[in-house]
């Protein structure tokens, strides 16, 4: 079945309490994904020369110290860096293919869940009260966030079938539904160089945009693009370094509310994941139309500074 | 009036409370507050009592009422008044997908638009949208009617057996087997009498009649050699 949320802030006073916002509309999809559950939150940007990694380890006694004591010693200067439960955030001033290469090397065990500007994703298996507790998610500030709970069909209840999938710079996805070409599709993006973790079908959509927006195409664009070549059930949300996009299949059989005021929009499976956003009472609710691209995007720089 | 907050009491309570006065019946009039669009919200109910949703519902509210009038003050989920039998449902905003589904009897009204599969497999239900409808609306429709004032998705009553639908704005396509038909006096009193039922000011000389043209439904005597 699965859950899926998100909630993208139009007023920026509202920020510092992204997380806050956010965690009970995790919560309220529990009935509809209880195997595990996660989040890609955007804010706290990093400068133009800079990147921001997030990697988790199976071992939550894993010591990221000595991983960034290694980074200091490959790239001149140690980065700043933070642990949050078995998950670690690293701000370097380096590129991506060089920041994989040298966490290949000092941490083999630790897996990385995004890259990018703005993005950390933080996933597991377990209920989406674990989660929210275990990454303190309560406290998070940031500009937008999308968050999934999972009940799992198309491949195990692990933490690599955990979504939101992230496949390129800032870019993630979280899947309602099930598609039916997702192995044709990943062949074929394969050869055009898109690298998969996971034989999750949702991973394939996340793979599909990041291909597109890779070959010069708007998010808008990648988004019919993807409309006419995923084939099978779904409703996406989708987030981008200063965007948020939802897309359903023509059929639109997953179902999707979204909601809109001078201060966000905010995207769940059902309105009962919506009821305790500010405002909710006098918002513009609605179901979003099949295949139609509903999509906000802003400007500036992202997130709360640092 | 029996107010049921729904911050106080859970679903099943306020559902007993509504079946319970199928056996003795000792309020005819209720208000559900603070509904928060949870799911199976007034449904099963089997008598002619009145039930006002003070808010958003969830999926399948009132379904399979019998003789009760429930109306949900704001959006409905997927499944509203699925299977009813009799009764009115009527909602003020907008309905998700398969609204009234296989409903047998009684009158649904939409105030907004219903999106997808707005009375699909319909046995006998009356659906009234005073918006627009979603794609493959009234698909099977065995018998009832559909009224749109608004405009109706693609594949409008595909596969169509004796479902009557009235629509005033445009269709984006039809359904295998669904034509236009011809507007005649008694389906415009038909319609005046949907129409009036649901206090919905429409004029119904302006709406348009499909039905089935009745080439899927029975069996062609040229397939016998099959046999």
């Amino acid at each position: 079945m699965c859950g899926i949320v998100g909630l993208y802030l139009k007023n920026r006073d509202l920020e510092p309490s992204l997380g806050k916002l956010f965690a009970p509309m995790l919560l309220a999809m529990t009935d509809r994904g209880p195997d595990s559950a996660g989040f890609a939150i955007y804010g706290d940007e990093v400068g133009d020369n800079q990147i921001k990694v997030t990697l988790q380890h199976p071992d939550a006694a894993f010591d990221w110290n000595t991983v960034a004591a290694g980074l200091g010693s490959k790239l001149g200067s140690e980065p700043d860096w933070l642990q949050n439960a078995n998950a670690a955030v690293f701000k370097l001033t380096c590129d991506e293919p060089t920041a994989r290469a040298a966490f290949a090397a000092l941490a083999p065990g630790a897996v990385i869940m995004s890259v990018g500007r703005s993005i950390e994703i933080l996933k597991g298996v377990g209920l989406p009260e674990d989660i929210v507790e275990r990454f303190g998610l309560a406290k998070m500030q940031g500009s937008h966030i999308i968050g999934h709970t999972r009940m799992a069909t198309e491949s195990a209840v692990s933490m690599a079938g955990s979504h939101p999938f992230s496949t390129g710079m800032d870019l993630c996805l979280v899947h309602n539904g099930s598609l039916s070409n997702h192995n044709w599709l990943r062949t074929r993006l394969k050869h055009q160089g898109v690298s998969f973790e996971t034989d999750n079908d949702s991973e394939v959509a996340a793979g599909f945009l990041t291909w597109r927006l890779r070959e010069g195409d708007s998010l808008e664009q990648a988004l019919h693009a993807g409309l006419r070549e995923l084939d099978g059930f779904y409703t996406f949300a989708v987030g981008t370094r200063n965007g948020f996009a939802v897309i359903r299949d023509p059929i639109a059989c997953k179902p999707a509310v979204l909601a809109e005021t001078d201060d966000y929009v905010a995207i769940a499976s059902e309105y009962q994941a919506l009821v305790t956003l500010p405002g909710i009472e006098d918002a513009k609710v609605w179901e979003p139309e099949p295949a139609r691209v509903y999509l906000w995007e802003r400007q500036d720089r992202l997130g709360v500074a640092a | 009036m029996k107010t049921v907050d729904l911050n106080t009491s859970t679903v099943r309570e306020l559902n007993q409370a509504l079946h319970d006065q199928a056996k003795q019946c000792d309020e005819r009039e209720w208000l559900v507050t603070h509904p928060a669009g949870t799911h199976a919200l007034a449904c099963g109910l089997d008598q002619n009592i009145s039930v006002d949703i003070e808010g958003h519902a969830g999926y399948y509210c009132a379904g399979m009422n019998q003789k009760a009038t429930v109306t949900v003050h704001g959006n409905a989920g997927q499944g509203l008044a699925e299977n009813m039998m009799s009764g009115v449902v009527r909602v003020t905003g907008d309905a998700s997908q398969s609204a009234g589904a296989t409903g047998h009897g009684g009158l649904l009204v939409v105030e907004g638009n219903a999106s997808a599969r707005c009375g699909i497999s319909m046995k006998g239900i009356d659906i009234v949208v005073k918006g627009s409808v979603g794609h493959m609306s009234a698909f099977m429709g065995q018998a009832g009617r559909l009224v749109v004032c608004g405009d109706a998705g693609d594949a409008l009553g595909d596969s169509l057996y004796e479902v009557r639908i009235y629509v005033k704005g445009e269709v984006a396509s039809l359904g295998a087997d669904c034509i236009e038909k011809e507007m005649r006096e008694e389906h415009i009193a038909e319609l005046s009498e949907l129409l009036q039922k649901a206090a919905i000011d429409e004029d119904p000389k302006t709406f348009r009649r499909y039905g089935s043209a009745r080439q899927l439904y029975h069996f062609k005597v040229d397939n016998a050699s099959a046999y």
